[in-house]
């Protein structure tokens, strides 16, 4: 008996400390597959979420990131930031809000918000693109090592991908990452050819 | 727990002595009920990207990529239901059905860029085999497998995705390029000469109401 609860402690240790935890997203994805086997970093990271209907959402990894990205944003639009709003900010996970409904938005409490949030989202359109204004910001407060991961269904139309990497384009971000998920690679007819 | 009796017979201590043991059994519950969940809540592996860098959009760019050969050039248009339709060389705007369509299937595709691209994917094919075997370092084989993708003689990739088409095809398409070892390629916009050869060729390109 004692060894096994000594193997299990130890494999506990090992899974809480390795432990990444899964956030969650205002919209379930379904990446396409790729056999590209780059990691996406841990760090610096702002991820841009495509929903299959071309809603975007975006995630900034540090919570300070997000608080100084906000604050950006709000000046930007004129909103006066409470603590309390900017603390919620700060700890909820993907957001994507037009900056008018932000007060609103946050007045609501935490559960009506999560339900909220899947029929909202950045607005992205010519006449007001707020989500060029949040990569501004998020650019500005992380600096140039920050990495832009978009993040997309496999359904997700094209003229949505477009208007995401032609905003992206019009701030000269021009690397960006896209995350898939692996493939395995089937052996090509010239590899099978060229042995 | 550690009670030692003293003044008791040498009986009396040995049963107190079983008290000692600690019931170990709720504690190993908990660990095991713990250790699953963390099991299951962790994603053990990262998500895997492909890095891509877009021209931006400024005039002095343009003219590099109107640069490339037409002779070695391939366009690649991604369509709806899974459909790619492609010309090689130099556009044609009058020639009816001139583009000629494929799928994303290996022999479909694939096939296609690795007939242009054989010198490359056989030199990347060495290359592999000499760093499974250790003779070069990851720095020499990404050096070397860079010079491989963008020397003379390989195709330039062209990918233009419809309006119609999705994620998942612009994705694939980016996939082939990187099992094709392709160096040169570039996602553009449909312009107007495009929408001409597209018409000519039947090719419907126009968001699904």
């Amino acid at each position: 008996m004692t060894p096994m609860s000594d193997v299990m402690v130890l494999l506990l240790t090992f899974f809480m400390l390795t432990s990444t935890f899964l956030k969650p997203e205002p919209v379930t994805v379904a990446t396409p597959l790729s056999v590209s086997e780059i990691k996406i970093p841990e760090k610096n990271v702002m991820s841009v979420l495509i929903s299959p209907t071309g809603q975007v959402f975006l995630d900034i990894d540090n919570p300070n990131d997000r608080i100084a990205a906000l604050e950006k944003m709000a000046s930007a639009y004129n909103i006066q930031l409470t603590d309390k709003e900017k603390y919620e900010f700060s700890i909820a996970t993907s957001f994507g809000f037009p900056m008018q409904s932000f007060k609103q938005f946050m007045a609501l409490p935490e559960e009506k918000r999560n339900e909220e949030l899947p029929k909202l989202g950045i607005p992205k359109d010519s006449t007001d693109n707020q989500f060029k204004g949040w990569v501004l910001a998020a650019r500005e407060v992380k600096g140039k090592d920050m990495v832009i991961a978009i993040k997309a269904d496999s359904e997700t139309p094209y003229t949505s991908i477009k208007s995401v990497m032609g905003s992206l384009q019009d701030l000269k971000e021009n690397r960006y990452n896209l995350i898939t998920s692996l493939r395995e690679v089937e052996t090509t007819p010239a590899a099978t050819a060229a042995k | 727990m550690m009670q030692v009796d003293s003044g008791g017979s040498g009986k009396k201590g040995e049963r107190k002595k079983m008290d000692t043991r600690v019931d170990f059994t709720p504690m190993v519950d908990m660990i095991m009920l713990l250790l699953t969940f963390f099991m299951l809540a962790t994603t053990l592996s990262k998500p895997q990207t492909m890095e891509i860098a877009l021209p931006s959009k400024e005039k002095g760019d343009e003219k590099n990529q109107t640069l490339a050969k037409a002779s070695e050039a391939v366009t690649l248009y991604l369509g709806a239901d899974n459909k790619v339709y492609y010309f090689m060389g130099e556009p044609d705007l009058t020639t009816p059905n001139f583009l000629k369509s494929t799928t994303y299937a290996a022999d479909g595709l694939r096939a296609l860029i690795l007939n242009k691209n054989r010198k490359a994917v056989t030199q990347v094919n060495e290359l592999k085999d000499k760093k499974l075997r250790m003779q070069i370092t990851q720095e020499q084989y990404d050096k070397e497998l860079s010079k491989i993708k963008v020397q003379d003689g390989t195709p330039t990739v062209i990918i233009k995705p419809l309006d119609n088409s999705n994620y998942d095809n612009l994705v694939s398409a980016l996939d082939e390029m990187l099992i094709t070892s392709v160096g040169k390629y570039a996602i553009t916009e449909v312009d107007e000469n495009d929408k001409k050869m597209l018409t000519n060729s039947g090719v419907d390109f126009a968001v699904k109401k």
